[in-house]
């Protein structure tokens, strides 16, 4: 494991005061904030300045953490023990310094109620038809002595078909167990659909770049052209200009509206490394003795 | 020890399949009764009916709720300001579309 420096994640210095910690953590939550930051990597950036946030704006665990940094330049690296677990709020060394982290969002659960919310990726091909997933979820569970322990659960679901990126599923009943024995709450999953090249998503409408030779988007062609759901046929227009966009009705993302799906034209040259090539473009020049791309309108 | 189990869950899909009460959404989303109180003083919710107990919320509102809630607690700001970041990234949103930035996330 990684020891981090956490000074470093705020850029500020060891010395730097509560209200220093404050003021750097407020800039970078603004600048790297999944919600409203265009930067790659945001959410992993917030995560890290989160967590720095979090263990030095605490006099105590500031105080334990910076003992571990003395310790460290004096002696051999700091390894507590490892555990996996990619979901959760804090990194593993946080979480050995600290114990789990108190993320607003656990603290709000504990008081408010017992409704879970996870994330859930699924597949493109989900989204078209419709898939079943198992989950694993890690619920708490109280043993014969009284104690609780958490407990392993797989859960079946069904994905319903049409779902958009950033909608959220419903389980009711597959929250928090009350171990009160009050009704258990409802577990919440937003849902991701994973990225499928050569395929972009953009809400409902799916697209897609399809490469095509100088003649075929002069002349017009019938080409093979993916979608989601395989393979179609497609007539590229005579005088296709550079990235004109072609859209196939209702063939975007399925749903009481259907998405589109466009796909955008991209004249691709053929090399001119042979004899032959060289003398198809001497002969195409030849052809157009007063073009000239810079002057020429080209429709767009 | 992994269960196992015959029975496959239907999941429902919030936005297009739910109604949430006051609260139903108060639960779901981990606010406050005062915070979505907030929020649609804000103008940021949009519950049919006249009183609390009548409240009846679309599905895209638990979104929404956790989002204002997250930017509230993550930059340290109030709720009127996270309404006026939400509507302003909406416009950001819609902009961006306008210029045909098809692909973008």
């Amino acid at each position: 494991m990684d020891y981090k420096d956490y000074y470093a994640t705020l850029g500020i210095q060891r010395e730097a005061t509560q209200d220093e910690v404050k003021r750097a953590y407020r800039k970078l939550a603004r600048k790297y904030h999944p919600d409203v930051s265009k930067e790659a990597n945001a959410e992993a950036r917030f995560k890290e300045v989160a967590e720095a946030h979090e263990a030095l704006i605490d006099p105590e665990r500031r105080a334990a953490y910076d003992a571990i940094g003395q310790r460290r330049e004096r002696g051999p690296a700091f390894e507590p023990q490892q555990n996996g677990d990619q979901d959760k709020a804090f990194s593993d060394f946080f979480e050995s310094l600290f114990g789990r982290g108190r993320g607003h969002e656990a603290a709000a659960m504990a008081a408010q109620g017992r409704d879970h919310h996870a994330r859930i990726e699924v597949d493109l091909a989900d989204v078209y038809q419709g898939a079943q997933r198992s989950i694993l979820l890690s619920v708490p569970h109280r043993d014969a002595q009284g104690g609780v322990t958490l407990e392993d659960r797989r859960l079946d679901i069904s994905i319903p078909k049409g779902l958009r990126s950033g909608q959220h599923l419903r389980l009711a009943g597959q929250g928090a167990v009350d171990l009160d024995g009050g009704p258990p709450g409802d577990l919440y999953l937003e849902v991701t659909i994973r990225p499928h090249a050569p395929f972009r998503l953009d809400g409902a409408d799916v697209h897609v770049d399809l490469p095509v030779s100088p003649w075929e988007a002069a002349l017009g062609a019938n080409v093979k052209a993916p979608t989601p759901q395989g393979e179609v046929q497609l007539t590229v227009p005579a005088d296709s200009p550079q990235g004109r966009k072609l859209r196939l009705k209702g063939k975007g993302l399925p749903g009481k509206v259907a998405g589109d799906l466009y796909v955008t034209l991209n004249i691709v040259l053929p090399s001119s490394a042979t004899d032959a090539a060289q003398q198809a473009y001497q002969a195409l020049a030849q052809a157009f003795p007063g073009y000239d791309p810079r002057t020429s309108t080209q429709e767009a | 020890m992994p269960k196992l189990h015959a029975y496959v869950f239907e999941a429902l899909v919030v936005e297009e399949q739910v109604i949430f009460t006051f609260s139903d959404l108060c639960r779901a989303s981990g606010a406050n009764a005062a915070q979505v109180k907030g929020l649609v003083e804000e103008g940021l919710l949009h519950p049919v009916g006249d009183a609390p107990e009548q409240w009846q919320f679309s599905g895209p509102s638990l979104k929404q709720t956790r989002m204002a809630l997250r930017l509230t607690h993550e930059l340290d700001i109030g709720l009127t300001a996270a309404a006026l970041v939400m509507e302003l990234l909406d416009e950001v949103h819609a902009l961006r579309a306008r210029l045909g930035s098809g692909g973008r996330t």
